[in-house]
């Protein structure tokens, strides 16, 4: 079970979350190809290492955001808001 | 080397010498400096595919390459459910040419891989759990697999266990029974593969990481780069499961996967109680009873990706609340041990076995939370796209292409674990 840290309410249990998947995909404009689309909508870096990913504080506030978490260690690296850019992660952490 | 032979005999002769003649099952070579063919990941999919391609393709100078050791993931990481009730032609034809190859298994292989067809049903609770089931039913059966509808009633008497009381939050409604399905020894799967493969000539190495893949000019597999040294082959077979995403990333080639940890517990072992496989979508709760008398119990994955082979408990929790309102009866059971795979999941939750963009590189890879069933039939189709470079016509539907042509074969209501 993790901690996980909501931009708006602090530390909360992970059972008052989901998981939104992968963030900071950008829908791409509707006249590309399939190769794209079907990239867009399905293909995903899968990582073994700093994951970028939005979260719903579903069970408190309701709010999004999004997180950097680890996908071997679970270490949440750093806590932003969906419209913030991806923050500087080289400082610290055990990002691979 | 001459093979021994198992059987009821020899387990009795060599009884009498206090079984202390026994062969080795498989040899511990040290990886030559080039293949014909090389399989990564030595699970039940990627020993099966090793051993069909030498017995039915001829090809015995292959190696399959396990970084840690064979059967260590997602082979002995399971509940061993076999079943091949899947909506989808294309689902149908190839899970039960998986079921049929479970059938002789054990006589093939000369392994006892315990294929017990005790019958797997699928419970429902909801209207729309009824109309999916029957659904999938119809479907079934005119794809000639079996599946037939049970009343409550019916469900009782198949699993005596089964609370189908009123005074349950779900009750059951009924359920969708295939008598053909069952479990299999999940070990026994791996040991098998790897024995048979290894009479036939294939090396088996184990704690040997792919690091690298060696391309030749034209941009097709030259090889591999691992933590044992360097090894030449022009055809890869990727069959590396919850790593599948690392490995091909290797060669460039992306694929639509993410892993999940899928987690598994069992009881302490009492005596029979329970005769077959009972599964539920809905209240998320599967089990069976092992022969060796645990309770095996399938619970969710995560809800976030993940490489670690653990998941959270609550999610073991909430499958143990399902199973204790399902069968009261193991109400004061204790469990013994739980773990975690790390499972590899599609959009469409169904298996991709095809050829990649990269010339002499396989996949077979994005068996979610349903793998261990297809091990056979799964292996026999990549063995032969492996060999023949193309695919099987039971596995030419399950290309990457189908993800940018939008032919998915949606599978989530069959999978059966909760997303
Ligand atoms: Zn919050």
């Amino acid at each position: 079970m993790m901690l996980i840290q909501c931009p708006w309410c602090g530390k909360r249990d992970e059972n008052e979350f989901v998981c939104g998947g992968t963030t900071h995909i950008a829908r791409p404009p509707s006249a590309v190809t399939d190769a794209v689309w079907g990239a867009y909508l399905f293909f995903r870096e899968n990582p073994k290492g700093v994951h970028l990913e939005r979260w719903r504080h579903t069970w408190g506030c309701g709010q999004w955001f999004n997180a950097a978490r680890h996908t071997v260690t679970h270490e949440i690296l750093a806590v932003y808001r969906m419209s913030d850019p991806v923050p500087d992660l080289s400082a610290g952490g055990a990002a691979s | 080397m001459t093979r021994q032979r198992f059987s009821a005999l020899s387990l009795f002769l060599r009884g009498l010498s206090r079984h202390r003649s026994w062969q080795i099952q498989w040899r511990k070579p040290t990886p030559k400096p080039a293949y014909d063919a090389v399989i990564v990941g030595g699970g039940g999919h990627g020993l099966g595919a090793a051993y069909y391609l030498a017995a039915e393709h001829g090809m015995t100078n292959i190696a399959v390459l396990e970084k840690s050791w064979i059967g260590g993931g997602n082979t002995g990481r399971n509940t061993t459910i076999i079943r091949s009730n899947y909506l989808f032609d294309e689902s149908a034809a190839l899970y039960d040419h998986s079921v049929k190859l479970w059938e002789d298994l054990a006589q093939v292989l000369n392994y006892n891989v315990m294929f017990s067809p005790r019958g797997v049903m699928m419970l429902a609770h909801t209207v729309h759990d009824m109309q999916s089931a029957q659904r999938h039913i119809h479907a079934n059966r005119c794809n000639g697999v079996d599946n037939e509808w049970l009343t409550p009633e019916q469900a009782k008497e198949f699993c005596p266990a089964l609370n189908i009381g009123s005074n349950i939050r779900y009750p059951v409604l009924g359920a969708a029974l295939q008598r053909r399905g069952g479990t299999a020894r999940h070990d026994a799967v791996a040991w098998g593969y790897a024995r048979a493969a290894d009479a036939l000539g294939v090396d088996i190495i184990e704690n040997c990481e792919v690091t690298g893949m060696i391309r030749d000019p034209s941009g097709a597999i030259a090889g591999l780069e691992t933590s044992r040294g360097e090894i030449r082959t022009r055809k890869v077979g990727v069959s590396a499961a919850g790593n599948t995403s690392v490995v091909m990333r290797l060669a460039g080639v992306d694929l639509p996967l993410e892993s999940y940890p899928l987690q598994a517990l069992v009881s302490e072992p009492i005596k029979p109680v329970f005769p077959c496989v009972v599964m539920s979508n809905t209240v998320h709760a599967y089990i069976s009873q092992s022969d060796k008398g645990e309770l095996v119990i399938g619970a969710g994955t995560d809800a976030y990706t993940s490489y670690t082979q653990r998941g959270a408990l609550h999610i073991n929790n909430h499958t143990l609340d399902a199973i204790c309102e399902l069968f009261p009866m193991f109400r004061r059971m204790r469990m013994l041990r739980n773990w975690g795979g790390i499972v590899d999941v599609t959009p469409d939750r169904s298996p991709i076995i095809a050829k990649t963009p990269v010339p002499g590189l396989y996949v077979n890879c994005g068996w979610g939370t349903g793998g261990f069933k297809a091990t056979p039939g799964s292996a026999h189709v990549f063995a032969w796209t492996i060999a023949r470079d193309e695919p099987h016509p039971i596995n030419a539907a399950f290309n990457i292409e189908r993800f940018r042509e939008g032919r998915l074969i949606g599978e989530a209501a069959a999978a059966a674990v909760a997303h």
